[in-house]
């Protein structure tokens, strides 16, 4: 499992862990089953803190990607299709919510908005 | 148990200087940088830890037990490494370890050896001899050598280039494999402790200003960068600490506070401290 730090980034530390994991599981790197290296361990060889490498686990298990057994270590889920879905629509939120607040700031209203995620999906669909 | 460290209004009073009410945990199994300037606090405060200095004030437990009385009981399970090596310089470290093996019931040979001879510290040479590098790697190995659940350290890292602080660092990493293991270490080079530290403490001029998981500290906070015109449009909740320049102002904000459309610099540890130590409340 490959995973890249870079402090130049925007993104924290766990959020690049957990993004990088995320994206091994969605693209089939990981497999279910896969055992993820110890909380302590990836802290060590990516010589990071253990508070890190431990938030950016329990988030991946908090969102289903992983399961942690006591004494046994953390896996990749099985996991479903829906489950992707979900995931991916988490991340259009996200997307979206960032735009909404943008507009906002620029006096922008809610239906000129609307018009131009109708026109932008029109556009895609074409 | 949960906390290897537990400090409570630990007060100490000198002519020029005093310790107060200073407060923090350190909880098992995690790193704490202790942060400050010269002259700060630093060493007084982990003196007092270890019973060096007597404390005036306050309750400081490790492991859950109280220092002074159970003193020789929680000094087995520390290893402590001083910013130098304290030894008679003409010892060599063949020598350090035929009298430390007297002193630690838990004292184990091999795994002295087995440090020395990574860190390539040469057997025979009296410690007066060796590079300072060298001295604070002994002075770590003699602080492993017996097991410890605890590294208590003062400025380990200053002086020494960064190949040797890394090795050092990998060296920290190893130990708190064990989630047992714990380590408190005071320093002023900020970028070690943004790499490993779990916990940043920073004390100025011997009172704590913050104790918080470094990952708070770098990811809440954010700094904004403008004229003292544009700062109106940020929310006055939003502003943590303000510094003035003669170009504009820059204030540390909560970053939750505030709407993503700001743009916000990553702050580092070393900008958090000035924040608090030269910067005003907004």
């Amino acid at each position: 499992m490959d995973i890249k730090l870079s402090n130049a980034s925007e993104k924290p530390i766990y959020e690049q862990i957990t993004e990088q994991i995320k994206q091994a599981i969605i693209t089939g790197k990981l497999k279910p089953g896969d055992s993820l290296p110890s909380i302590r361990s990836l802290a060590k060889e990516l010589k990071i803190s253990v508070m890190t490498t431990k938030r950016a686990y329990s988030d991946l298990e908090r969102d289903g990607f992983i399961v942690t057994f006591a004494g046994k270590g953390s896996f990749v889920a099985e996991r479903n299709q829906e489950f992707l879905r979900e995931e991916l629509l988490r991340q259009v939120e996200e997307h979206l919510s960032k735009a909404v607040q943008i507009a906002k700031l620029a006096g922008i209203e809610g239906k000129e908005l609307i018009d131009l995620l109708s026109m932008l999906v029109e556009e895609e669909l074409e | 148990m949960t906390n290897a460290i537990e400090v409570r209004n630990l007060s100490k009073r000198f002519s020029q200087f005093q310790l107060e009410n200073v407060t923090f945990q350190l909880p098992k199994g995690t790193i704490m940088g202790f942060v400050g300037e010269n002259g700060a606090g630093k060493t007084t405060t982990i003196k007092c830890l270890l019973n060096l200095l007597k404390k005036e004030q306050g309750e400081i437990k490790i492991f859950g037990l109280d220092h002074v009385e159970h003193e020789t009981e929680i000094k087995e399970q520390i290893g402590v490494v001083f910013d130098d090596l304290y030894v008679p310089d003409i010892l060599n470290p063949t020598q350090i370890n035929n009298i430390f093996e007297k002193f630690y019931n838990r004292w184990d040979e091999n795994f002295y050896v087995e440090l020395l001879k990574r860190f390539k510290i040469p057997f025979k040479k009296p410690v007066k001899q060796l590079s300072r590098g060298m001295r604070m790697k002994l002075s770590i190995a003699m602080a492993l050598a017996h097991h410890p659940k605890l590294l208590i350290l003062d400025e380990p890292t200053s002086g020494l280039d960064p190949i040797v602080r890394d090795e050092i660092l990998d060296l920290f990493m190893e130990f708190i494999q064990d989630e047992d293991n714990s380590i408190l270490f005071s320093t002023h080079i900020t970028s070690d402790l943004e790499k490993i530290a779990d916990y940043i403490t920073f004390i100025h001029e011997g009172k704590i200003v913050f104790s918080k998981n470094k990952d708070e500290l770098l990811y809440n906070y954010g700094i904004w960068k403008g004229t003292a015109e544009q700062s109106m449009e940020l929310p006055e909740h939003a502003k943590v600490r303000m510094q003035k320049n003669a170009f504009g102002v820059e204030i540390l904000v909560d970053r939750k506070e505030v709407n993503s459309a700001f743009t916000l610099d990553k702050p580092s540890i070393e900008e958090i401290m000035l924040f608090f130590v030269k910067g005003v409340q907004p």
